[in-house]
């Protein structure tokens, strides 16, 4: 006898980043092999995830994914709007679903609120900045769109490895030797290079504030400064109130804690030899 | 607000605050707006326990500080006091104000 509910085949990747492994199903084989190209390097082969997202294609229609986003929280569930997706996440119940299109744009923006939430909790953040390792030492550097985190990025030496070009992904953990420090890890948010960062990690050494100049430089910055622009330049979507304390103190513990410098530099390769 | 009324100041608990270096930073929940806090507003903000009158804290905090006159001090420090006031960031009252639930004040 005929069943009477036709059985949908799913498909899943696990995209694991910054040591935080998120399911992503759908139905769709085609979307999926998107993902898993999108994120290659950043996809895992463990079953487990700490997350599980259902993605629901919806047909495209216009949307600007640029447009502002809206995440609010409510009875223990985040809610996610853009112009082009919706999306809902209960992190007690470790699920969450996604209304988009067969777009990589919207679920990456998901991924990336997603990991700001689960940050902030553990005194982390994403941040708008480069990152790379050089001696076993990751160094960040941030600035706004222009600032030169692509420049800086494109002038990186051989032997340091690029984490990211625009978003670093910095997480609070207790290490074996160090004790409690951040790590830096790899993300596959791009910016200009359109290049994904290679999925590793390292200490972080120092927070290079960026500004083009006539000459290369290094200066500290006073940590009051070094609290504001790092506030500045943090990843932050959710108007809620016990986020923006969360946020606020991770920024204080992390300059208390890690050098902030203001890198001024010309855009040619010798500024590498002032880092790491 | 009339002088001759004692005045309790406290800080909202709507806040996070931290002392970085010399200077006071003040988020505040509502908006995710930022303050810096001068030296005045910052003794003023470091006092401000909801239990000791704001005269008491001019002339105990920032006259022994500042070198000046209580009058001239208690009329600045009431303006301060406003001020913080209309951006949520401290909360006055002519009564004690309950202890709130303390934001974390820390020093770099």
């Amino acid at each position: 006898m005929p069943g009477l509910a036709t059985q949908v085949e799913r498909y899943s990747v696990v995209i694991a980043i910054g040591g935080v492994a998120v399911r992503v199903n759908t139905a769709d084989a085609d979307f999926l092999a998107m993902l898993e190209d999108r994120y290659a390097g950043f996809v895992s082969a463990e079953e487990r995830a700490a997350f599980d997202f259902d993605v629901d294609l919806t047909r495209a229609t216009f949307a600007n994914p640029h447009a502002d986003v809206s995440v609010t929280h409510r009875s223990g569930r985040w809610f996610m709007e853009r112009g082009d997706f919706r999306a809902e996440w209960e992190p007690a119940a470790h699920r969450g679903w996604i209304h988009q299109s067969a777009n990589p744009y919207s679920i990456d923006a998901v991924l990336r609120i997603v990991h700001t939430l689960v940050l902030a909790k553990q005194g982390g953040f994403l941040l708008h900045s480069a990152s790379a390792i050089r001696n076993g030492k990751a160094f960040l550097f941030a600035g706004v769109s222009g600032a030169g985190k692509t420049t800086i990025s494109r002038l990186a030496p051989a032997d340091a490895t690029l984490l990211t070009d625009e978003i670093s992904y910095v997480r609070k953990l207790n290490l074996p030797r160090q004790g409690e420090d951040y790590v830096a890890f790899g993300t596959p948010f791009t910016g200009e290079l359109a290049k994904l960062g290679e999925n590793t990690s390292a200490p972080v050494a120092a927070l290079y504030l960026l500004a083009k100049g006539a000459e290369n430089r290094i200066d500290p910055v006073p940590a009051a400064d070094a609290g504001r622009e790092l506030l500045g330049n943090m990843l932050f979507f959710a108007e809620d109130q016990e986020m923006v304390h969360w946020a606020f103190q991770a920024a204080c513990d992390f300059v208390h804690r890690v050098p902030v410098y203001r890198l001024t530099f010309m855009p040619d390769a010798r500024v590498w030899e002032m880092i790491g | 607000m009339k002088m001759n009324k004692k005045l309790y100041v406290a800080c909202s608990p709507r806040i996070a605050a931290r002392k970085l270096g010399e200077e006071m930073l003040v988020m505040s929940g509502q908006g995710s707006t930022l303050f810096t806090l001068n030296r005045t507003a910052t003794i003023l903000w470091q006092a401000a326990d909801g239990a000791t009158a704001l005269d008491e804290i001019v002339e105990s905090r920032i006259c022994s500080e500042f070198e000046v006159q209580p009058e001239e001090a208690m009329r600045d420090a009431e303006a301060l006091a406003e001020d913080l006031a209309k951006h949520g960031i401290l909360l006055i009252s002519e009564q004690p104000i309950p202890k709130p639930i303390a934001s974390v004040q820390e020093s770099r």
